[in-house]
């Protein structure tokens, strides 16, 4: 029996062992794939749009991609002192995502794998045991510590980190797992080296789209972004602004509990950069373009579109390239779900029904995130119909990412038996 | 329903707690002030192992008689469990979520006999 699983058989009984961050994720999921079995193993095509990598447990591997030596002197130097992403903008004594160790996911990956020493295969044998554990066929992955780097004052260091974690991932994590797609880090402190990434990576397969971390102030309509665009458009793959915390915000630093600043940070990011995107009519300049809104949950949505369309009515002036009213505009737009407001269920329908939820949203894990959803968090909402539950799972995101809609994940009694057998092996 | 023996009680710290597997049934029992408590190991929220995260004191918000306050302090009579999946807190001797009472863990007939720890599981 494997270490640690740490549980033992007592007769008929078995002894389940508290859940930390050496946990194996099968074992951490394992409720997930009873959820998987009992409510979508039949769906067509389930599609995570939105999970992590926790770059502490793989800074060194994206650091040898590192093309500028001085930084990766430096980072090694950091390294070597002790320090788990070294170049990276986050403060470790605020960092409370674990909920003070309550939630142990958030501080792992520490489970053992079968082979620690080969770049990329711990990342993604842990990777695989999450989307076979929560029954999901593709699934799409974004950094996290790097969700901060367009804040880091050395504009150089966001670029060439982010070519080193987008060259990790062509080069070594992709080409191990079919399953796994990713996004081209866009470092928008630096346009030129944004189009650059977009010519040098942008048709890799795995490759299913761009993202703008949000936690920056740059604005998102200023004209030296427009080419980029343009050539995302043209591209077809969708540009995905992912949102994230920040306390270091001038308004933020009133917040006194980590709980305040994630409820409203999140979702500040990107108030204004949709804000920004509608009222400088960026979706008439590029019809084509579609955009993908993550990591806000949806209550933000209603709100935001009835106070646009408020004010466009009165400002028109303001506003003038509008042809439509920006709530019509933001219907065309893509969500993800995590984390998903389902204390009021009435008032996430009515939210579901005005963004147009079933052909509009898209399942997001955010796994290993302290406030991940798993899919059963769509599937048991009590409203949906069965299409609406299949389009949001997996289908939309399907056509979004041009991926095939056919199954690659095990059925989920298999997940279940092969974890038993090993348990008691 | 039925009785089953899921060990001695001598096995258990106090504070502490045990989760036990039995035929797809997976129940926390939990000793504290001397007392069993046993719970369905199925989080409220969205169906987590509840019962296998950490044990905790309730947090507290110290607020004095002038209404000022001094933070947060550690309860000294009510202990937690929290749930691994994202931290939702239940009170070990209710069930209940210290907030909102009436989110709550399902609660399994639990006693001891002879020092043996019996929980009564659904048919
Ligand atoms: S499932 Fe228990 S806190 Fe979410």
């Amino acid at each position: 029996m494997p270490d640690e699983l740490k549980s033992s058989l007592v007769g008929e009984v078995r002894e389940l062992q508290e859940i930390t961050a050496a946990t194996d994720t099968r074992d951490y999921l394992f409720a997930a794939a009873r959820q998987a079995q009992r409510q979508y193993d039949d769906y067509e095509l389930i599609v995570d749009v939105d999970a992590h990598t926790q770059e502490g447990r793989f800074w060194p591997e994206i650091l040898e991609f590192m093309e500028n030596d001085v930084l990766k002197h430096t980072a090694l130097n950091q390294l070597a002192g002790g320090i788990r992403t070294p170049l990276i903008n986050m403060q470790p004594g605020m960092s409370f995502q674990s909920l003070s160790g309550r939630v142990p996911h958030q501080s792992g990956p520490r489970e053992s794998v079968s082979n620690p020493d080969k770049p990329g295969a711990a990342f993604v044998e842990i990777a695989k045991r999450s989307i076979d554990f929560m029954g999901v066929d593709y699934q799409v992955i974004f950094p996290t510590s790097m969700l901060h780097l367009g804040m880091n004052p050395m504009d150089d260091v966001e670029v060439y980190l982010a070519r080193a974690y987008c060259r990790w991932m062509v080069e070594v994590v992709l080409p191990q797992e079919p399953r796994l797609t990713s996004l081209i880090y866009l470092p928008l402190n630096n346009v030129d080296q944004c189009e650059r990434m977009v010519r040098e990576f942008g048709n890799h397969p795995q490759i299913v789209g761009y993202t703008i971390c949000a936690v920056r102030h740059k604005p998102v309509h200023h004209n030296q972004y427009m080419r980029l665009y343009s050539m995302i458009e043209e591209s077809g793959k969708p540009l995905v602004f992912h949102a994230g915390p920040h306390w270091d915000d001038p308004s933020f630093t009133q917040l006194n509990r980590f709980i305040s600043m994630h409820a409203l940070s999140f979702v500040h990011y990107n108030l204004i950069h949709m804000t920004n995107w509608i009222i400088n009519a960026l979706p008439e300049r590029f019809p084509k373009l579609k955009t993908v809104w993550v990591e806000s949950g949806v209550a933000w949505i209603p709100f935001l579109m009835q106070r646009l369309d408020h004010e466009v009515l009165l400002r028109q002036s303001e506003a003038p390239g509008l042809k439509r009213m920006p709530s019509e505009y933001m219907q065309d737009m893509y969500y993800s779900s995590q984390p998903l407001e389902r204390y009021d269920l009435k008032l996430l329908e009515a939210t579901f029904d005005k963004m147009k939820a079933s052909t509009q949203l898209l399942f997001s894990s955010d796994w290993p995130h302290w406030d991940f959803d798993p899919p059963s968090s769509i599937t048991t909402l009590p409203f949906l119909d069965d299409q609406a539950k299949r389009n949001i799972l997996g289908l939309n995101a399907a056509k979004l990412f041009n991926l095939p809609i056919k199954r690659t994940r095990p059925r989920a009694a298999d997940a279940i038996a092969a974890r038993a057998a090993d348990r008691v092996s | 329903m039925s009785e089953v023996n899921v060990g001695p009680a001598s096995s258990f710290t106090d504070p502490g707690r045990k989760v036990f597997e039995v035929g797809g049934q997976e129940v926390g029992v939990f000793l504290l002030g001397g007392e069993f408590y046993a719970w369905e190991n199925r989080c409220p929220h969205l169906d987590g192992p509840a019962c296998q995260g950490r044990l905790l004191p309730l947090a507290t918000e110290a607020v004095n008689a002038d209404r000022t306050s001094r933070g947060r302090e550690f309860s000294k009579e009510h202990m937690n469990i929290v749930c691994p999946w994202h931290g939702m807190e239940f009170d070990i001797r209710t069930g209940r979520h210290p907030t909102n009472q009436a989110i709550r863990l399902r609660k399994v007939p639990v006693r001891v006999e002879r020092g043996e720890i019996y929980v009564t599981l659904r048919a």
